[in-house]
């Protein structure tokens, strides 16, 4: 592939949103009410939408015909780049709402950069897709001070998510070859610059919150590689099954 | 209020219904139409939400992407749907929490057609074409209702269901056109869904409780046979097009009547099913319930949190 570094960038940052839009399209009906399964699905909704633009690209720069349905569902485990953060499952809407919350924060911020791109097709899916992050982003920061300043029980909910989840948040800041390959170029966002304020801005949210900030140093890595923890072969086993059963169709 | 003071308001309350004049939440009404608009509603209502569960269940595995955006897009309608009726509902003085309540404990009904499993990805495409189709006839007259706000409610759920039925059917075609296999899971969904959409129209009107009260609140506008035909009538062609057989040995073209003649439906079974004995009635009140009763800690924190900040605003305007 001529521009294979582009073409992997690309798959990063749309593995995130496939796999989180995979994750909550699993609680349409049975959120706690009406409005926020309206909410998660909304948002499943929009990171879906994203994926479309995002592998209709990529499958341009591929040059191979293969198409978004191709290159969102049929590689193997290893080939998907996203972070472990997006992969965790929906234990309960604490846990939910929290790696929410973790990932739109660092979604937005990346966005935000993204929009600069010199890559035209790239600057603009950013456009689109900043509008519906922040919302996003709204949402899920909204319900941490609810769930965390709400009540005794919601508090202790949200401070078992956020420690369980935090050593996953890491990784949204680590560089492959082709982030590097893409920051050199000047196309792609680099993201150990968004780390700092990531931090600052989700432990002010926390605080608000009444939340703790989990201490711990250690950290898990590990999707960007394509090593995922156990839960990715499940979510993959349904993202995949039409299109592995009944091959080479048109739906 | 006197009898005859009630009599007078009854009068004049039933003069204004054959004007077609809309009923308001603050008008006076019977409690009768209040207690039937309110069974009514909701189990419109729950019958959305409840249906959000067959179709959900089918997001993680839709075929492309592109389907699986308008699986989304077609849930997240049903649960607006689901908002707005219960809003309706609401005016009539009743919470959603109770109307919760009514359909946990299985004291308010849901359509029984969510009572049956969607197996294959077809399913996805019979229930739009089918379930929505046969939706849509029970619910265009009901645009015109006496009850103002459900009759705005029904305007804007018309317009999403025959857009979620011209999608079901989009879905027939592609699968109609496509290879043996995909052809043949259409037909086996058609199969399993076509009976039951023909009992999703109610009883036969001789065994149908409330058709003649509802007739004349304009709850209803046709009898259950009179919808029965009209949907059998407007969707045989339809299988037609597509190339699949209408599982109904006795279906045939009567000229005389301009209609087609159909087999006998397996009442039984829709009494068993309405009676709670379906495939999937308890599978799919267990989902309802257990997300209510997970979701408990959530509502609570949330109501919390609200009060905890008009305290605090309260007390910066001190």
């Amino acid at each position: 592939m001529k521009n294979e570094n582009l073409y992997n960038y690309i798959l990063g940052i749309a593995d995130n949103s496939l796999i989180l839009g995979q994750r909550l399209g699993e609680l349409c009906g049975h959120g706690p009410n009406l409005e926020t399964d309206i909410a998660c699905t909304n948002i499943s909704l929009d990171l879906f939408g994203q994926v479309r633009s995002y592998f209709q690209y990529a499958g341009k720069i591929a040059g191979d015909g293969r198409s978004e349905d191709d290159i969102s569902m049929l590689r193997k485990e290893h080939e998907y780049k996203n972070v472990l953060l997006v992969e965790q499952p929906n234990t309960n809407f604490a846990y939910i709402i929290v790696r929410q919350f973790l990932f739109d924060a660092y979604h937005l911020a990346f966005l935000r950069e993204l929009q600069k791109s010199p890559d035209l097709t790239l600057s603009a899916i950013a456009n689109k897709c900043v509008k519906e992050v922040s919302y996003h982003e709204r949402f899920s920061s909204d319900w941490v001070r609810r769930l965390g300043d709400g009540t005794d029980e919601s508090r202790e909910k949200m401070q078992e998510a956020i420690n369980d989840l935090w050593m996953y948040t890491d990784e949204l800041f680590h560089q492959m070859e082709a982030d590097k390959a893409m920051v050199a170029e000047g196309i792609g966002v680099d993201v150990t610059t968004l780390k700092e304020g990531y931090y600052a801005y989700v432990k002010e949210v926390l605080e608000e919150a009444t939340i703790e900030v989990p201490e711990s140093k250690y950290f898990q890595k590990g999707g960007k590689h394509g090593v995922h923890t156990e839960h990715l072969g499940y979510i993959l086993a349904e993202l995949q099954y039409m299109q592995r059963t009944y091959p080479n169709m048109e739906w | 209020m006197s009898e005859e003071q009630i009599r007078s308001l009854e009068r004049h309350f039933n003069e204004r219904i054959a004007r077609d004049e809309k009923i308001e939440p603050k008008d006076w009404m019977p409690e009768k139409y209040r207690q039937t608009h309110i069974r009514q509603i909701s189990q419109h209502a729950h019958s959305e939400i409840v249906g959000m569960l067959p179709e959900g269940n089918w997001i993680t595995r839709a075929p492309s992407l592109r389907r699986k955006v308008a699986l989304l897009a077609k849930v997240q309608d049903e649960a607006g749907h689901g908002l707005y009726l219960y809003s309706a509902c609401e005016t009539l003085g009743i919470s959603r929490d109770e109307l919760y309540e009514q359909l946990h404990s299985g004291k308010a009904k849901y359509s029984s057609i969510f009572n049956y499993p969607a197996l294959t990805w077809a399913d996805m495409g019979a229930i739009g074409w089918l379930v929505d189709g046969a939706a849509i006839i029970n619910q265009v007259p009901l645009c015109n209702t006496s009850y103002g706000p459900y009759a705005r409610a029904m305007i804007r759920v018309c317009k999403e269901e025959s857009f979620h039925q011209r999608q079901g059917f989009e879905i027939m075609l592609k699968l109609c056109n496509g290879t043996p296999e995909q052809k043949e899971m259409a037909q086996d969904a058609l199969n399993r869904w076509w009976w039951p959409s023909l009992m999703m129209l109610g009883p036969t009107d001789d065994k149908s409780v409330h058709t003649e009260q509802s007739m004349k609140w304009k709850l209803k506008r046709k009898t259950n046979d009179e919808l029965r035909q009209q949907f059998i009538d407007q969707t045989v062609p339809q299988a037609d097009v597509l190339g699949l057989i209408v599982p109904d040995p006795d279906l045939k073209w009567n000229e005389e009547r301009q209609s087609y003649d159909f087999g006998e439906i397996d009442w039984d079974e829709f009494w068993q099913v309405v009676r709670g004995h379906g495939p999937m009635n308890k599978e799919r009140m267990k989902a309802r319930v257990s997300a209510w009763e997970r979701g408990t800690w959530v509502r609570e924190a949330a109501m919390a949190y609200a009060e905890k900040k008009q305290a605090r605003k309260e007390k910066q305007a001190v």
